[in-house]
């Protein structure tokens, strides 16, 4: 069912509608509810869904316009495209997680200084910025950091005499694209879960306390129950953001195409091979696909998790 | 009290948002109105000179190369794209371009390829930002030969057959070699053999995925040439950059003017009119940057070319612009910028070309190696399978 | 007791458990020493390795002739007149932007709490929707839509404030999801009912009522939102409208260490900004909280 927020159970629709004077039946308030979402829709409806019809259009057509689904069957039959899906979820889901868990730290850190402090308000205006920082900039920067002629990797060599960071050929494989795309998901993590850790309760803390529970036992049994759902749906938003990522993967890794994305852009724009953008859009529709049937795993989590409010 | 606060909010929300309406129409008035008075201005020089701008297909046809540049200058700008400042000393050719006629450029999409190109012709056809002119490789512009105007330039006669299509649709305009340019710090590099050698350890970038940039594909082509490969066979080259891969030696980073300085990227292969510029900036910095062509394997090159589009919004200017590349100061200028234009040999017959560039150049005295299109065919396919090794691990 | 403030409003002192917390007079559970050591320990690592890479763009920035230091690079900046306008640009398509977000998605969102729960997950589809499609597809099927107004809406429709129609796009799952925070972390549904059956209509209960409620995540979803805006360059440069982004990265390509140089500054500039209205909106705030503790006179 739907995960209503802390509180009491909802009333009927129709007893809660104080509107004077009524507006009729119930039937037609009930389609009038529906009416109320209609800017929203025609919204999306124009700048959301008509270009994504209009890329679907692509994706089952050939070049010369003729309806074909062999686009669509490459996805499934040509190993490189399943190859480069399966590291593309596997990416995403990596630094998602990472991402989350880290931001969710440097949240809990931030939130417990003053609400109004300066500390705070210099991590809410640095996040936002960092969280949209991304491209061929932060793979410089992250060259010109762990590269091998890198700041870190020579200081952590020369200074601290240790070997570790020397073979920096890690920032040109998965893991360094794990790691560079972790700078730009916590930040994300922090802006976006901050709202939810500001819900917590000092009463419940102190009452957790006064139970005789420990910080471990009210994080497991009162804080983590809490905000799970607030927690999934960051995680969701983590993984699609990195799932969709392009420009930062484009410039760390301009060889071989091992991503999804970077597969789309090839197919979409080459200066050598022509042809393949109906390709690219088949694929693009397959991101959209993968990303529906995560939101749907996300969906079945989240009914277990805010099972318990109500 | 909280509401007074969110109604001033909301007060200065909507000022500021009627402001921004009233500013931006007045400031877009400027480029916008710039399509308006062309059409004016364009008539009213159709007036005077025997054809409109737009249909003109040489100088002679509006009354000469200073008519054209006028007429474009009434026009106020031109659209280029794919014209980055540092890629064949773009950069300086848009300086000198703007300072002699008084056009504004308005450069777009600097990175895009030849296939980005038309698209943004076909996506802004009509909204007056579409692009005038197309920098094309030349795959690309044979397959949209119904998107361009056809213009002879003043130097037409000079251009060689091969080097252009018969009415003008298209003209080569440059070309360059591709290179191997590096720090001379890490060593001495003259053929691509030595790039197998380990001393070069994480050290080498290939700009660009073969299967999407120009710079890239014909650096495969080289490194077959120079491994017993042909134009027609580009296995060996494929190969060879495995053999890289697989030691370390090729780094997957998209190389670019800012790894080449900080020295993450130490040795690139690319087109020489990429990298020749940065042999003056790197200097001052420490960085001895030496550009050269490999000595194993026959020159490889790509001449570009130039094309007017058929909907340019600025067409008078456009045909300027033309003219201006065709022209001494403009071929000499990619000249300068490490690029062989296509009038050299004419301008070494006739002396204007600049000594000293071409002497920077140093080209090689073979013959280049240029891939038909027919070959280009064979060797994508042949990528598209094989081009999966530097898969991360 | 006299007058004390409407039990609803924000600037009531905490009390019932109906009430939404106001902002400012609670907090997270107290900080014990063993966590405060922790806290300050995430803080320096976590944003130490957040602040590093920028570290290393300031000190290639700011690399001048034979070994010194200069900052040449920033003084290229200053020169440049083309990215003034951009900056112009880019902060009026920001405002559109955060505006039409804010305008479109807070009734929307506390209309589906309240009104029809059953399509809270669709609409929680629809806005992660466009975080699903890379934006050099986007593009793909937003540029007809662009050429249309572009061809027939004159001046308005080939301008470049028309970004902010897709940028609205763009920043929805971001807002969404700081928006769904604060309203999870609110009863809502109580708060909305208690307004309507004291009398005020919709636009008052969302605007003076929830609103205030939700601040942190209004001011999160904003605080994405310009920074997108100002940040965002692919759907930009593919429709040809000289915003920020565009214009420093074809400054970039003059000069790579003007490149570094101006990217770092967009950033820190962006970062100004936004501590700026961090600290109007939290500002504010102060004022309620002062307001809470008077004593009832």
């Amino acid at each position: 069912m739907t995960d209503s927020p802390v509180g009491a159970p909802r009333p009927p629709t129709a007893e809660a509608d104080s509107a004077p004077g009524g507006v009729g039946s119930r039937r037609f308030r009930g389609a009038a509810n529906y009416l109320a979402l209609l800017p929203f829709h025609a919204y999306i409806a124009v700048f959301l869904i008509l270009p994504t019809l209009i890329v679907a259009y692509g994706a089952i057509t050939t070049a010369s316009g003729t309806p074909t689904l062999e686009n669509v069957a490459l996805l499934f039959t040509d190993e490189t495209f399943v190859d480069a899906f399966g590291k593309s979820i596997q990416l995403a889901l990596s630094t998602a997680i990472a991402g989350a868990v880290i931001g969710a730290l440097l949240a809990w850190a931030v939130v417990r200084g003053d609400p109004n402090g300066l500390l705070r308000q210099l991590v809410i205006a640095a996040s936002g910025v960092l969280a949209q920082f991304g491209g061929v900039m932060l793979a410089f920067a992250f060259l010109a950091t762990f590269g091998f002629n890198g700041l870190a990797t020579l200081f952590v060599r020369d200074s601290l005499h240790l070997e570790i960071l020397t073979d920096a050929s890690w920032l040109y494989s998965l893991t360094g694209l794990v790691v560079v795309y972790t700078y730009f998901q916590i930040p994300l993590m922090l802006i976006v879960f901050l709202p939810s850790l500001d819900g917590l309760r000092q009463e419940w803390y102190d009452a957790s306390e006064s139970l005789g529970g420990s910080s471990w036992s009210f994080w497991r049994n009162v804080g983590g129950p809490i905000l799970a759902p607030s927690f999934l749906g960051a995680l969701l938003l983590l993984f699609t953001n990195a799932f969709s990522a392009y420009a930062t993967a484009a410039a760390l890794i301009s060889q071989g195409s091992p991503i999804i994305t970077l597969q789309i852009a090839g197919s979409l724009s080459s200066e050598v091979v022509l042809g393949r953008e109906n390709v690219g859009k088949a694929l693009a529709l397959g991101m959209i696909v993968v990303v529906s049937l995560v939101m749907l795993l996300y969906a079945l989590i989240q009914r277990r998790a805010s099972r318990w409010v109500r | 009290m909280q509401n007074k606060q969110i109604r001033f909010a909301a007060m200065f929300g909507i000022t500021a948002i009627l402001l921004a309406a009233c500013s931006s129409s007045g400031a877009t008035s400027a480029p916008a109105s710039a399509a308006a008075p062309s059409a004016a201005a364009s008539q009213s020089a159709a007036a005077s000179a025997a054809v409109d701008a737009k249909d003109a297909k040489s100088a002679a046809d509006m009354g000469g190369v200073d008519a054209v540049c006028a007429a474009g200058k009434t026009e106020g700008q031109v659209t280029l794209i794919a014209t980055p400042a540092n890629w064949a000393n773009y950069g300086q050719m848009i300086t000198d371009f703007s300072a002699k006629y008084g056009i504004k450029v308005q450069s777009d999409q600097p990175d895009t390829d030849s296939a980005g190109e038309i698209k943004a012709a076909t996506d802004l056809a009509g909204t007056g930002r579409q692009p005038d002119i197309f920098d094309l490789g030349s795959v690309v512009a044979a397959a949209h030969l119904d998107m361009y105007a056809p213009y002879q330039p003043a130097t037409w006669a000079d251009i060689p057959d091969a080097n252009k299509e018969a009415t003008g649709l298209w003209i080569n305009n440059y070309t360059g070699f591709i290179s191997i340019a590096y720090d001379t710090k890490v060593g001495e590099i003259t053929k691509a053999a030595d790039l197998a050698d380990a001393k070069y350890k994480g050290k080498v970038a290939l700009n660009g995925d073969p299967l999407k940039a120009s710079a890239g594909f014909n650096g495969v082509v080289m490194a077959a040439l120079a491994n017993g490969g042909s134009a027609d066979n580009i296995a060996p080259g494929v190969d060879f950059f495995k053999k890289l891969s697989d030691s370390g030696n090729l780094l997957p980073v998209d190389p670019n003017d800012a790894s080449v300085a900080s020295g993450q990227t130490p040795i690139v292969i690319d087109w020489t009119y990429n990298q020749g510029g940065l042999i003056a900036s790197l200097a001052p910095k420490g960085i001895t940057w030496k550009v050269t062509i490999p000595s194993d394997a026959p020159p490889v090159a790509a001449y570009y070319n130039e094309a007017i589009n058929k909907d340019a919004a600025h067409p008078a200017a456009a045909r300027c612009w033309v003219e201006y590349v065709f022209s001494d100061a403009g071929q000499n200028t990619w000249l300068k910028g490490f690029a062989l234009p296509v009038r050299l040999a004419a301008m070494q017959t006739a002396g204007t070309a600049d000594a000293a560039a071409v002497a920077a150049v140093n080209a090689p005295a073979t013959a280049p190696v240029q891939l038909t299109q027919a070959q280009i065919d064979t060797a994508t396919k042949y990528l598209t399978d094989n081009w999966k090794f530097i898969a991360i691990k | 007791m006299s007058a004390t403030p409407s039990p609803l409003s924000a600037a009531a002192p905490q009390g019932g458990a109906l009430v939404a917390r106001p902002k400012g007079a609670g907090r997270a559970p107290r900080a014990s020493r063993p966590q405060t050591g922790a806290r300050v320990a995430i803080l320096i690592v976590v944003l130490g390795y957040l602040i590093l890479p920028l570290f290393a763009m300031l000190e290639f920035s700011t690399r001048g002739d034979f070994g010194s230091r200069s900052l040449d690079a920033y003084a290229k900046i200053l020169s440049n007149q083309n990215l003034v306008d951009s900056v112009t640009t880019s902060l009026q398509i920001a405002l559109l932007t955060v505006v039409g977000m804010l305008v479109l998605l807070v009734p929307t969102m506390v209309w589906t709490i309240v009104r029809v729960p059953r399509m809270r997950r669709v609409i929680e589809f629809l806005c992660l929707l466009p975080l699903a499609i890379p934006a050099i597809v986007l593009v793909v099927g937003v540029a007809p839509i662009y050429r249309f107004m572009g061809q027939n809406l004159g001046k308005v429709g080939g301008s470049p404030l028309t970004l902010a129609l897709i940028d609205i796009i763009l920043v929805l799952p971001f807002a969404y999801r700081a928006i769904d925070a604060s309203l999870r972390s609110i009863d809502t549904a109580t708060l909305a009912d208690a307004a309507r059956s004291l009398g005020a209509g919709w636009p008052r209960t969302i605007i003076e009522v929830i609103v205030p409620n939700i601040r942190g995540g209004v001011l999160s979803a904003s605080v994405l939102s310009i920074a997108l805006v100002l940040g965002e360059y692919t759907i930009s440069s593919l429709l040809s409208f000289n915003t920020l982004q565009v214009v420093i990265y074809l400054l970039g390509k003059q000069d790579p260490f003007v490149s570094v140089a101006v990217s770092l500054s967009a950033l820190i500039f962006a970062f100004v900004l936004l501590i700026v209205i961090a600290r109007v909106a939290g500002g504010t705030d102060r004022r309620a909280q002062t307001r809470a503790e008077e004593p009832a006179a």
